[in-house]
């Protein structure tokens, strides 16, 4: 891995870690951004990672642009990458998997869709050779999930799943973008899983939904009380699938403003976790549920 | 004191300078696409340059006032009238209590600028009003203005000049072709060299589809991809890439066919590659390109788009020292 420095336009800095996605690459990605925000480098307004880049927006009044190059580069050659430690949160995100809204928005852009007689599920299901529905349910849900970025448009995260390459679901994007999808899907494109954070376009495959608000300008419920976005980069997810009374029953917390998910501080290390992938998701879950 | 909104015109919203340091959460920071424009209304009614004023896209709106103000327009030559009597553009004015503020047909340009002394003051959303309605956040409750509307005003603080204008030398709108300077950079290498040619010398039409997240262009010959094997996690077009973050100003070509260059509202990230990114001293001109206009993308260097930087600098320095 030997990271690409490229300038967008005359604002921006790009610097793609890798061409490929990996858990050691959005790694140097997250330690680059937070070594970027402590150099507290004059000139520099938007520090943005993403899966396995990032990119800087600066003001070249303030600092001139090879400079800006200089300074990144200065701090990769600082950055240790150690063993990789991240003090983080692991949150539960309940999803109704093959629920109706999202049933009834496929439907409508089955034209636009690889395999029009199949839902996005049984599609994405069939696709990576899983015999039923449930068993694709099972293997999205069982494993925990990076945040590997978040973006797209307000609050939305990509997330990347904790496990072995040979073991990630991969699922193309519709053929064509949908022109609508609803808020709060949980969608599935390459190997990421995204959730919707607000209606609109899209193109990834459409599984079901969460509950869950994770993007609100009012800031109505106690975790979006500290700011609007819920998510962000580095944060763990284990999604809890749930049926149609479970899910009203948490819509019906979310509209009294008394929902709140299930979050607990764990520190994971990257390293451990390539030693023993199954063992660290294991210790993960116990932490998430208090074993 | 309000103004009250009659009829709103075109996808008119309520835009400051934007709400930079939220790009890696996916909240883009919008304001006035002509920012030059937004800056050159506000001085023309003595407000700051970052007041909030209202931006409409070639249908203006009609607007009632109900105390003396000024106002002025600049942006696209969108001839404004009171009661129906002609103003001018890039010029103060005054709207009388009771008066109505409309607007006759487009004569060049996109997006228009309406300062009014003391500035909009709806409230602010991360430390700006304007609007970006994906995230319901600034403008009138996160959406853009609709008629019936009483849009607040602040209080003016300056007293101004009627009659005070910009000199035409330094009002600026787009050439016909329009001219775009391009640093091609970020996945510039996916693009074979004949492509790389093509894109600078073809000439492209604006898309109809353009709004504030990204205006797109057709025309052009089709750009051809240097040929690999997709990377893990890319996906499988040749113009994907694993999802990262978009530049403002970057030049994406889904599938090598229409590029499309994003703006004040863009996406802050998604998988497609992008060959470049348009100057920021070209940025303010794309929001003034009206759908068919032919375009040519020029390419220049670093130093090129730093001088072009400086140059448009010196501009807004002499619209300011000319309406001090």
């Amino acid at each position: 891995m030997s990271s690409r420095y490229t300038f967008g336009g005359d604002e921006h800095i790009f610097v793609e870690v890798d061409e490929e996605m990996s858990l050691e690459a959005f790694f140097v990605s997250l330690s680059m951004t937070n070594a970027v925000r402590n150099a507290n480098i004059k000139g520099v307004t938007e520090i943005c990672p993403a899966n396995a880049s990032f990119q800087i927006k600066f003001d070249p009044d303030v600092i001139h642009p090879d400079d800006m190059m200089k300074e990144l580069k200065r701090l990769e050659a600082q950055t240790e990458q150690g063993d990789n430690l991240l003090e983080t949160r692991i949150v539960e995100v309940p999803v109704y998997y093959q629920d109706p809204w999202t049933y009834e928005t496929l439907m409508r852009f089955r034209d636009r869709h690889q395999d029009p007689n199949a839902t996005d599920i049984e599609y994405a299901a069939s696709i990576n050779g899983y015999d039923s529905v449930e068993k694709f349910i099972e293997a999205h849900s069982g494993a925990p999930w990076f945040v590997s970025m978040v973006g797209f448009v307000s609050g939305l995260p990509f997330l990347y799943q904790m496990v072995d390459r040979s073991r990630q679901i991969q699922v193309p994007k519709y053929l064509r973008p949908r022109t609508d999808t609803p808020r709060q899907t949980i969608g599935y494109g390459g190997t990421f899983t995204s959730i919707y954070s607000v209606r609109g376009a899209g193109g990834y495959q459409m599984l079901g939904i969460t509950p869950m608000q994770i993007f609100d300008p009012e800031q109505r419920l106690s975790y979006l009380k500290d700011f609007m976005v819920f998510f962000k980069p580095g944060d763990i997810v284990k999604f809890k699938p749930v049926n149609r009374e479970e899910y009203d029953a948490a819509i019906a917390q979310v509209r009294a403003g008394e929902f709140m998910p299930r979050i607990r501080n764990v520190r994971f290390s990257l390293s451990e976790f390539n030693a023993d992938m199954d063992g660290t998701n294991a210790k993960l879950m116990e932490a998430l549920y208090d074993h | 004191m309000t103004i009250n909104v009659i009829s709103a015109g075109i996808a008119t919203t309520i835009q400051d300078l934007g709400r930079p340091g939220y790009y890696h959460l996916g909240i883009p920071m919008s304001g006035a696409m002509d920012r030059l424009a937004l800056k050159t209304a506000n001085l023309l009614v003595g407000n700051d340059e970052g007041a909030a004023g209202l931006e409409s896209v070639f249908v203006g709106p009609e607007l009632e006032f109900t105390r003396d103000t000024t106002v002025a327009i600049c942006g696209a030559e969108l001839p404004p009238k009171v009661d129906g009597e002609p103003r001018d553009t890039w010029t103060a004015f005054t709207v009388k209590a009771g008066q109505v503020l409309s607007f006759d047909f487009l004569k060049s340009g996109a997006r228009i600028y309406i300062a009014i002394s003391g500035g909009i003051t709806t409230p602010m959303h991360l430390g700006s009003r304007s609007t970006y309605a994906i995230g319901t956040l600034g403008g009138v409750n996160g959406r853009p203005v609709q008629p019936g509307d009483s849009l607040p005003l602040g209080k003016s603080n300056k007293t101004v000049k009627d009659g005070l204008l910009v000199p035409k030398a330094l009002r600026r709108g787009p050439s016909n072709p329009a001219e775009l300077r391009v640093l091609p950079g970020l996945y510039w290498h996916r693009i074979t060299e004949q492509a790389q040619n093509n894109f600078f010398e073809d000439t492209w039409k604006v898309a109809n589809e353009t709004d504030r997240m990204g205006y797109r262009f057709q025309g052009g010959r089709k750009l051809e991809f240097v040929e690999r094997e997709q990377p893990f996690s890319a996906g499988a077009d040749p113009s994907n890439i694993t999802d990262a973050c978009y530049p403002y100003g970057s030049i994406q070509v889904p599938s090598g066919s229409e590029p499309i260059v994003l703006h004040r509202d863009a996406v802050s990230g998604g998988g497609y590659f992008m060959l470049g990114a348009v100057i920021s001293a070209d940025m303010d001109l794309i929001g003034q390109l009206q759908p068919n206009t032919p375009v040519r993308f020029v390419k220049v260097d670093m130093e090129a788009a730093l001088a072009a930087r400086k140059e448009q600098a010196t501009i807004m320095d002499e619209i300011r020292e000319v309406l001090s």
